[in-house]
């Protein structure tokens, strides 16, 4: 089970009160009436399904209820960061790599690093 | 090839069984194939063996990053049914299992396919309803699909609590008997064997890396980490990982990948007849021949490539089978393992052309793609010898996310992931 870091809440719950909610930073169309076939599969249905880095939505549906984005590793399962909707998709290569938000049992327990 | 049979087994019982032959071979890879397939799973090696039984294609390999039925073919509950519910699935699934009744004589090759009967509870209105849906439309459509009273569900399954007060009272079940389990080792070893007798190479440790194109488009091989190895057609069969194979080739596909896990328990003598599930309560369980008793659980809720899984889903299972068959409370759960599924938005296979030319795909089975193997891979194989589909897989091209001709079978799954 995941440990997810709330934004909002500021706090890392269980996965249990989040509900999954697809990729993150998708725009759907202002035009959606007019866009083509072609333009509204890619906006609705094609997806990345990336093995590495994924951008997704949580919803801390059991808590505060809010939407939240979240960048994880999708082969580890690790979340590198979570942060508020509506704010830009960070560059996870600029960014330090501050201290983990999820704790990790290699990293409080294990002497092993 | 040697023949497996009675009297193989006699002979070599005499002589210290030192003439079995290896099953298949592993060959160095040619310079260029007709046809490369990438995934050695149940479905990729099945569409080798009919490329070249049906289509007298034999200069075929099978790539696999790993080893056969190491993925998915190895990971899954086994179950085989037939009972969907829209046409398009019905044809499909129908013809996997008329291949399956069939398929340990075809290969000479015992997959224990077992018809025991696979049975789903109705715990509610809604559920008999839908369930009386699928067992007319399955009739219809000539597949064998009946109403089982509460009686006689207790009758067909004896672990069954089928009591007034229990916590998810049953009020009937709806059973094909044709369906059951089938060995699914077997199934990619059977397949490997005969397609490997037939000319095919198989080529395990060998992950595909990029896909390469000519001039006009049409791919020409693939680089691999034993080199680059061409190819006039390639088939992308590789299950969780087809997002990623598929990126190779610049193709974006409507697929999420997430885990799906079962679990075993410790061996017991036969009690358990058939296959039972449960959508409501999500559940569904049956019993190996070794004595393990076999349980699905639900899949993850976010897209995983870990071949791992939430302990909430298992427990939320097994608190569902607990409820069900209180006979098990007591029993031990001796292991448990993920596999990675590729789901579509409308949870129905993709089997079809992509934009590229002389690339196939047969992905998005989901966390139902053990039944449909032999199915699956007979029409794989035929889209990929004649460049079209075959009438059968005809509505499971990749372009219906285009044309908006969804087939929405997320209604009809035995249960909801």
């Amino acid at each position: 089970m995941l440990l997810i870091y709330c934004p909002y809440c500021e706090e890392e719950r269980s996965e249990l009160e989040f509900r999954g909610a697809g990729d993150a930073h998708i725009v759907r169309p202002s035009n959606i009436a007019d866009i083509t076939d072609e333009e509204f599969e890619e906006f609705f249905f094609l997806r990345d399904n990336p093995k590495g880095l994924i951008f997704e939505r949580w919803r801390h549906i059991n808590g505060c209820g809010r939407f939240f984005n979240a960048a994880r590793d999708t082969v580890s399962d690790k979340f590198k960061l979570t942060y508020k909707a509506g704010e830009p998709k960070p560059d996870l290569d600029a960014a330090a790599p501050a201290a983990a938000l999820v704790e990790t049992y290699e990293a409080t327990e294990s002497n092993a690093k | 090839m040697r023949k497996y049979s009675v009297f193989a087994v006699a002979r070599e019982a005499m002589r210290g069984h030192k003439g079995w032959e290896a099953q298949w071979t592993s060959p160095e890879p040619r310079k260029e194939y007709d046809v490369i397939i990438v995934g050695g799973g149940g479905h990729g090696l099945g569409a080798a063996y009919y490329l070249a039984k049906e289509h007298g294609i034999t200069n075929v390999a099978v790539l696999e990053k790993g080893w056969l039925g190491g993925g998915n073919t190895g990971r899954n509950t086994t179950i085989i049914r037939s009972n969907y519910l829209y046409d398009e699935s019905m044809d499909i699934y129908e013809h996997s299992l008329k291949l399956w009744e069939n398929l340990s004589q075809e290969l000479n090759y015992n997959i224990m396919y077992s018809p025991r009967g696979v049975m789903m509870l109705s715990h509610n209105v809604h559920d008999q309803q839908v369930f009386k849906r699928h067992i007319h439309a399955n009739r219809l459509h000539g597949i064998d699909n009946e109403w089982l009273t509460p009686e006689q569900a207790k009758d067909f399954c004896p672990p069954l609590d089928i009591a007034a007060g229990a916590r998810y009272p049953i009020n009937g079940a709806a059973l094909q008997r044709r369906g059951g389990t089938a060995r699914h080792d077997a199934v990619a070893w059977g397949y490997a064997r005969a397609a490997a007798d037939r000319g095919v190479h198989i080529i395990q440790n060998c992950e595909v890396k990029g896909i390469r194109r000519g001039p006009n488009g049409e791919v020409t091989g693939v680089d691999t980490n034993r080199g680059f190895i061409g190819a006039k057609k390639i088939g992308v069969s590789a299950s969780g990982h087809n997002s990623v194979v598929m990126a190779m080739a610049d193709v974006r596909v409507p697929l999420h990948s997430v885990p799906l896990q079962a679990l075993v328990s410790e061996p017991m003598k036969p009690i358990f007849p058939c296959v039972v599930m449960s959508n409501t309560v999500h559940a569904y369980i049956s019993q190996s021949d070794k004595g393990e008793l076999v349980i699905g659980a639900g899949t993850d809720q976010y897209n995983s490539y870990s071949q791992t899984g939430g302990l909430q889903i298992i427990t939320h299972t097994l608190d569902a089978i607990c409820e069900l068959f209180p006979i098990f409370r007591r029993v031990k759960m001796m292991r448990q393992w993920g596999g990675i599924t590729d789901n579509t938005p409308d949870r129905s296979a993709i089997q079809g052309v992509t934009p590229v030319q002389n690339l196939f795909v047969n992905c998005g089975w989901g966390t139902g793609g053990f039944k449909a193997t032999p199915g699956s891979a007979n029409l794989f194989a035929h889209l990929i010898a004649r460049g079209e589909p075959h009438r059968l897989a005809a509505g499971l091209t990749l372009d219906r996310f285009r044309t908006g001709r969804l087939i929405d079978e997320a209604a009809a799954a035995a249960v909801a992931h």
